[in-house]
């Protein structure tokens, strides 16, 4: 089965910082794929260089089979990936729904509008006209997640959803992920939260120090699979596609 | 007393048109046109070399201004201005401060240091008579309409439209606003060939209401920063009632002596980069 979206050997770099060895990657139409890992682990820098908003060669990010590494991220966005960003990084000076129509921009269209997200999040509806950054972190997320998935993405990359938020409030935000899901659309998210990661998802990749340190099922991982991989300690699980 | 207010009034009409066009380059893109004022000039010889070579009204020549200077600064924040952004906002003062100096010099040389102005005939000298001791130019209030409509119509653009829309989310943050899919390089140009109407119709009527000469825009950018820090970076509203507090400001000094007019807008400027350095009104935008 040939790879949606897929990195051979990438590299990045912040300046003269490397963040990232080597890593392969490949993602699978229609499936929720977690990348877990410790903080600078390289998990970010992944999800960068796949929108580009961090520079990759350019055959070392393919998407469809077409090389789109160091295009410019609105190439990117274009051709079908969209990003929720670390921090949610809503436009403080723009309402949610001007938010939310910032992520039409690319002028992709498909199933999801304002309508079906407000179906999805009535409480965005009774705050639309209010500035995406007065509401509460739950609510921010949302607007976010939203955002991206205006330009009706054939695969949505959510980097850390949870960050900084309550348990009852991530379990709300994953709980959409069915309706999106459903629509056939591809998900990888990038998830600090190891036990969330493995019950949303169907496979799980394990970053550490800039290289996949373990992938494999979510259903067949052991947790001190897992807790080796993120730590450090080597370990090898069955690589399952 | 009345009569000095209003005049103040109807001056501080024309430093709005004067600083509109800085404030908004300055609120999408943080870039601080140094040539402002230059370009005012450089627009109000236009419209005075398309009077004289065309024997056209004035009214017409201006109106044919405008999409020139829309594609002005649509090519120059493409093709130049846009090379100097970044983090240091050092390139975008040096390049702008050069264009001053090109420009400045390329009208001396076409045009020798001899002030001109718009021929508009009668218009220039009529006026409305209001009660025994007040009459009230035309042009000026021309001025202070033209001024009011372009502050409303600045400020519900970047409110309520969907281009506004993206000059604010380019301004908040560039990064995700391409990341949405915008090319943020396009929307700048936009908002210079914006901001270069406004000053094509500021330079139009600066140079129906008085004489201008090359080495005119230097004093000009002085009172568009003035009237811009006075009435807080970033928000037209606010740049209007700066505006207005430098033209009155101006014309209290003008009123209690001849020679403290100018100096005394300094004042009003110097106190309130003292007290309020933020400005009085900042941020009422959108």
């Amino acid at each position: 089965m040939t790879a949606l979206l897929a990195t051979e050997g990438l590299q990045a770099f912040y300046g003269d910082a490397q963040a990232l060895f080597g890593v392969d990657f490949a993602l699978h139409a229609g499936e929720l794929l977690a990348i877990i890992g410790a903080n600078g682990a390289g998990k970010s820098t992944l999800l960068k260089c796949l929108t580009g908003l961090v520079r990759a060669p350019r055959d070392a990010v393919r998407f469809k089979g077409e090389p789109i590494g160091g295009l410019p991220p609105g190439e990117i966005v274009r051709r079908g990936l969209a990003m929720v960003p670390e921090g949610r990084r809503l436009f403080p000076s723009l309402s949610v729904e001007e938010n939310l129509l910032m992520g039409a921009a690319s002028g992709r269209s498909g199933p999801w509008n304002l309508k079906r997200l407000y179906e999805m999040f009535p409480i965005l509806a009774h705050k639309r006209g209010e500035p995406g950054t007065s509401l509460s972190g739950g609510q921010q997320q949302m607007v976010a997640l939203g955002r991206a998935l205006m330009s009706n993405p054939e695969v949505l990359l959510c980097d850390e959803l949870s960050l900084g938020l309550a348990p009852i409030v991530i379990r709300e935000i994953y709980a959409a992920m069915p309706r999106i899901t459903a629509e056939g659309m591809t998900v990888v998210i990038v998830e600090q939260d190891v036990g969330m990661a493995q019950q949303v998802s169907q496979r799980v990749y394990c970053l550490q120090e800039g290289r996949v340190s373990l992938t494999g099922r979510s259903s067949e991982l052991t947790r001190a699979q897992i807790s080796q991989a993120y730590f450090g300690l080597e370990a090898h699980a069955e690589a399952a596609p | 007393m009345i009569e000095t207010l209003i005049q103040g009034l109807l001056l501080g009409g024309l430093y709005t048109l004067f600083a509109l066009g800085l404030s908004l380059m300055f609120g999408v893109m943080r870039l601080t046109n140094v040539a402002q004022g230059d370009f005012i000039i450089l627009a109000a010889f236009a419209a005075i070399a398309g009077v004289s070579l065309t024997g056209s009204a004035p009214l017409w020549v201006v109106l044919a201004v405008l999409p020139i200077a829309f594609c002005a600064g649509y090519l120059l924040q493409r093709h130049v201005l846009n090379r100097t952004l970044g983090k240091d906002p050092l390139p975008s003062l040096v390049v702008t401060f050069g264009l001053s100096i090109v420009i400045q010099n390329l009208l001396l040389e076409l045009f020798s240091a001899d002030p001109r102005s718009i021929e508009i005939g009668p218009l220039a000298t009529q006026s409305l008579q209001l009660g025994d001791s007040l009459a009230l130019g035309v042009l000026p209030l021309v001025v202070l309409a033209v001024a009011l409509a372009a502050t409303a119509a600045m400020q519900w653009m970047f409110a309520r439209t969907p281009l506004g829309r993206t000059f604010r989310a380019v301004s908040d943050d560039r990064e995700i606003a391409e990341l949405m899919g915008l090319k943020a390089n396009q929307v700048y140009a936009l908002a210079t060939g914006i901001a270069f109407v406004l000053i094509a119709i500021a330079g139009a009527l600066q140079g129906m209401r008085t004489t201008v000469s090359p080495s005119d825009g230097p004093l000009l950018l002085l009172f568009v920063f003035e009237a811009v820090i006075i009435g807080g970076m970033g928000s037209f509203w606010g740049t209007l009632a700066g505006a207005m507090i430098l033209g009155l400001a101006q014309q209290i000094g003008f009123r209690l002596d001849p020679g403290w007019g100018i100096w005394f807008g300094h004042l009003v400027f110097l106190a309130v980069l003292v007290l309020r350095p933020q400005g009085l009104f900042p941020k009422t935008r959108g």
